[in-house]
């Protein structure tokens, strides 16, 4: 007997059970060199252009430990409240495929370097805590390209020993929506604490799915089945609602969930069955040899716990309540670390610390401006800063298409430019022209203002000269004033801006405007 | 005496006084191993024209004073695990038949800058699988002494190489006596270095938490000398210690001065305050009688200069064989897993599927002593398995080192033979691995605890083959073991 798919039979269905979801997350590091290696770990780069004899696992050759993936393995686990111990082990994962150069995975068993955390999330106006089991490091494998073409197969190494974590979580999560709202949140960690990157279409956050179902009320979890190849967070949502589905439609006509491996066909919007739990790889894990367990200085902990920034969530508490921001711009302005820095440090909340990108990618290219953060701090219109990040500033990015750490002046200059424009220096449309310069010279807004004499013209003997001679030059439109036909005067206005470049104090050119006509 | 009988010590007098040129020796190397190799057996690989480019830019060097190290313009070769830039590196196998490495390893590019000539690549056992070096791919190595025998393993083309005068010096490599056994069987010198004292890198892995690699030389101050320039911390070896330790070489000198000395009373008291056990495990019925004697007898010599000898039990040897070959097979299985046809090494030709390529790449590629210990490893550590065999040998492991470090609190060095036997006839134990294995027994718990350990000849059997006499001393302890040796060596000379 089949089952009738129509709607309101399937949410009927989906309400009679439960569901458990666990994840087994992959974010790549974003460390500058490979886990045992020193080759880069950059993105792209002709196939097998970043790899050398060690990542190759060429004979003779010897993993070595690359001590930043250690701290930033701890770091993703300090930013998620997992217990830490004091010392690493590595272990042997073995099975064969072509893109495993060694015929093992380095990678973490019994005693992985992170576990027993948590990660809290808000579904639907309730706070839930998600449990992490364990977090690991290890080494990326290669990657396999098909020809269709050709009908061969080629075996790329640039991403073998790229050092990954994964991060496993209990089966905590209940449905799509809350297993894309823990990966948002997770991504947004990951990122805000800079060790991962987590561009899915890279490859450098991806995620397996455990699910499983279960009447409503049921103490006892089902078998679960493990979904794979999932590149999207809109394919894992899909996943895991056709996944449901399925293992639904399966109890419901009676037949037993059978323990899994599937892999997800995003085009057709299905999984088909990889392999069976008797048909899973046996990986004989055992300690890894070539590399002896590495205990932890304290104090060196210590160091990477306290490099672990403040989190989004808690930023953006701290914007609302004690810089009386709106949640939507608390939102925005938190939505990344670049940009949350920036706006911290054009606020004077904090200065970009020189600690931050040293290991990373290229050199910082802020650290330098650190002065006078104090005096800033005292005098800053944060509402006002606020906007011109989330309007103009994002703007240019996009219109430039270049990234927050392009930008080259100092988060402070901005602070400075509402601070001019506020004290009527200049006016606000200079002030988006001048913007507009920052960003291609770095300079000090005060110093392009002075530069091209941008500043607001409010001398008296001057405003009155070009005053009467708009009005000398235009006795028309004067005239039509006078005879009451107002739209004249903006003309005349319009006439005065030109000819001081739109630099003319406007309240006191009109004032001046009129009491010119008013004489005549 | 002929020039091929010399030591390192005495070439690079004669270097050093140009009465002969690093040119010369080298091609007479080449020549004599042109002479004698056909019958020995010894060499994969010879490099004949790298190593008279090389002899060329040593003397220049040489001439110019750039290298003040003994091993300047001496010929030496290399066991074939040890991977060489531009060379081939076969490990004996088919499986690497074609590989040529694109890197030294740390210990070659150690011994070139000390101006060593390397004149080729040196037979093995496969993958270093064996005692033999019958299980080579490519061909037997002969005993020199008896060219019936074998020259023991895996490291035997290195030991028949230096026994049979067709290198000044080698290098092998020990992961249960691999360096040791070989010395033994053709009266060599060989030192298999405490775990972590010499770079891995650029071995050829076996098992990688005993495999060490190591000097076999013609005497003790040789193997001091070659020992000085290899050892230390390198930064692609993880497993590589950072341990401070003296010129060996010069700490021989100095008490060689003291020994030469007239006076019995400093002679006589020259190994005072030594402890030495013998465990009586290593000289029980399993021994040879001879080899028993031969041991007693350098007891003995050892009481006559001051050393304090006393037999001691080690019970825990029961357990060294099973302990050592389950917890190497396992690395093995894992270690041997890249030789999978696809980057680099033989490459089945005709296949079906993916897996069909593995099977017919690994089953052409690898012999049967290779494929019986990744067989055995991959089964200690297969799930259902691994508590029963391979957490059990961590754990013998655990109580192996500390009855050991246990004893070195009361001996400065341990001794015993290296071998319950001495060398067999070729195809004498091929059919019988387990036997093979069993003459390991005293070699292996060396590997297991990670401890230094040198065989030097002691005498002659009643068939008049070599016998080595075994030391062994404490982790890093170097120093006593290799004056021991050379003090044996130099009363035994007399």
């Amino acid at each position: 007997m089949s089952v009738n798919l129509d709607k309101a039979k399937l949410d009927y269905l989906r309400e009679k059970y439960e569901v458990a979801i666990g994840l087994e997350v992959h974010a790549e590091l974003s460390t500058k060199t490979k886990i045992f290696c020193s080759c880069t770990t950059e993105f792209g780069g002709s196939p097998n252009t970043h790899c050398c004899p060690i990542c190759m696992g060429m004979p003779g050759t010897l993993p070595v430990l690359n001590k930043k993936v250690v701290e930033y393995g701890m770091k993703a686990g300090y930013a998620t409240n997992c217990k830490i111990l004091n010392f690493t082990k590595q272990d042997r994962k073995n099975y064969f495929y072509p893109d495993l150069p060694k015929g093992y995975q380095i990678s973490q068993y019994d005693l992985p370097i992170c576990r027993e955390g948590y990660v809290e999330i808000d579904v639907q106006g309730r706070r839930k805590k998600i449990r992490i089991t364990r977090i690991h490091i290890e080494e990326d494998a290669g990657k396999l390209v098909h020809d269709e073409l050709t009908h061969r197969t080629i075996a790329d190494y640039n991403r073998a020993g790229v050092p990954l974590i994964e991060i496993v979580t209990e089966p905590d999560l209940s449905s799509a929506e809350e297993t894309i709202i823990f990966l948002e949140k997770l991504k947004s960690i990951l990122q805000f604490i800079d060790v991962s990157d987590c561009k899915m279409q890279e490859g450098s956050l991806r995620a397996d799915v455990n699910i499983s179902i279960r009447p409503k009320g049921s103490k006892n979890l089902g078998t679960r089945t493990e979904t794979k190849n999932l590149n999207s967070f809109k394919s894992i949502s899909r996943a895991i609602e056709a996944e449901i589905m399925r293992q639904i439609m399966e109890v419901e006509n009676g037949r037993e969930i059978i323990q899994e491996t599937r892999r997800w066909d995003d085009e057709k919007g299905v999984s088909y069955s990889m392999r069976s739990k008797e048909e899973e790889h046996d990986y004989r894990y055992f300690p890894e040899p070539d590399l002896p367990p590495v205990i932890f200085n304290e104090v060196w902990m210590e160091r990477v716990k306290s490099s672990v920034p403040e989190l989004p969530e808690a930023r953006k508490k701290k914007y609302m309540k004690k810089y009386n921001l709106p949640e939507y711009d608390a939102d925005i302005l938190t939505s990344s670390r670049e940009l949350s820095d920036f706006f911290e440090e054009a606020i004077g909340e904090k200065s970009r610390t020189a600690d931050r990108k040293t290991e990373g990618r290229g050199e910082s290219k802020t650290g330098k401006y650190e002065n006078n953060i104090a005096e800033v701090a005292t005098t800053v219109n944060v509402k006002a800063i606020s906007n011109w990040i989330m309007g103009d500033l994002l703007r240019i990015l996009k219109d430039r298409n270049i990234e927050i750490s392009d930008v080259t002046f100092s988060p402070k200059y901005l602070a400075k430019l509402v601070t001019m424009i506020d004290k009527g220096v200049i006016n606000a449309n200079t002030g988006k022209k001048v913007f507009e310069k920052m960003f291609d010279s770095g300079k000090d807004p005060e110093i392009i203002v002075k530069e091209e004499c941008l500043e607001i013209i409010t001398d008296e003997s001057y405003l009155l000269e070009i005053v009467k001679k708009v009005v000398e030059q235009n006795p028309k439109s004067v005239a039509d004033y006078k005879n009451g036909k107002e739209k004249s005067f903006s003309f005349l206005m319009g006439q005065l801006m030109k000819e001081t470049k739109g630099k003319a104090d406007p309240q006191l050119a009109r004032k001046y405007l009129i009491d010119v006509i008013n004489t005549l | 005496m002929e020039l091929y009988q010399y030591t390192i010590h005495e070439l690079s007098r004669m270097i050093k006084l140009k009465e002969i040129g690093v040119y010369e020796l080298t091609k007479y190397f080449l020549n004599r191993i042109k002479e004698k190799d056909s019958k020995i057996g010894a060499y994969i690989t010879i490099t004949e024209e790298e190593a008279l480019k090389r002899a060329e830019e040593v003397q220049k060097g040489i001439d110019r004073g750039e290298f003040n190290s003994l091993l300047a313009g001496i010929p030496m070769a290399l066991k074939d695990n040890i991977c060489t830039m531009g060379i081939p590196t076969t490990c004996a196998s088919r499986m690497l038949s074609n590989f040529v490495p694109p890197y030294n390893a740390t210990v070659v590019e150690k011994l070139y800058q000390n101006g060593a000539v390397l004149l080729g690549k040196l037979n093995m056992d496969e993958f270093a699988m064996g005692s033999s070096t019958e299980s080579s791919y490519f061909k037997i190595t002969k005993n020199p002494v008896d060219p019936e025998r074998v020259p023991g393993g895996s490291s035997g083309g290195s030991a028949a190489a230096v026994a049979a005068g067709e290198a000044v010096y080698a290098l092998g490599s020990d992961t249960g006596g691999s360096i040791r056994q070989p010395a033994s069987y053709c009266g060599v010198v060989g030192l298999k270095p405490t775990y972590g004292a010499v770079s891995r890198f650029g071995l050829v892995a076996y098992a990688s938490s005993f495999d060490q690699i190591g000097p076999i030389t013609k005497d003790v101050l040789d193997c001091a000398i070659v020992f000085n320039a290899i050892a230390g911390k390198d930064e692609f070896d993880a497993t590589s210690s950072d341990f401070k330790h003296p010129d060996y070489a010069e700490e021989l000198n100095n008490l060689y001065n003291r020994y030469c000395c007239e006076n019995e009373c400093i002679k006589s008291g020259i190994l005072k305050g030594i402890k030495i056990g013998i465990p009586r495990e290593f000289i029980d019925d399993g021994v040879d009688e001879d080899v028993r004697k031969a041991i007693l007898k350098a007891a003995k010599i050892f009481e006559s200069l001051g050393a304090e000898c006393e037999e001691f039990s080690l019970p825990i040897m029961e357990y060294v064989i099973p302990t050592y070959y389950i917890i190497a097979f396992a690395e093995a299985s894992s270690n041997l897993a890249r030789y999978d046809g696809i980057k680099f090494g033989y490459r089945a030709e005709k296949f079906e599927d993916l897996m069909d390529f593995y099977k017919t790449t690994r089953s052409e590629g690898f012999g049967i002593e290779v494929k019986r210990r990744i067989l055995l490893g991959t089964y200690v550590l297969s799930s259902g398995y691994y508590d029963a065999y391979y957490k059990k040998a961590l754990k013998a492991r655990t109580l192996i080192s500390r009855d050991f470090n246990k004893a070195f609190e009361k001996y400065n060095v341990i001794m015993g033979p290296v071998t319950p036997d001495t060398a067999f006839k070729i195809g004498e134990k091929t059919d019988d691995p387990i036997k093979m294995y069993m003459g390991d027994i005293f070699t292996v718990p060396v590997n297991i605890v990670g401890l230094p350990a040198i065989s030097i000849p002691c005498g002659k059997d009643r068939n008049n083959l070599p016998i080595g006499l075994q030391l062994i001393g404490k982790h890093f302890d170097e120093k006593t073991i290799l004056k021991a040796a050379f003090l044996f060596e130099k009363v035994v000379l007399e």
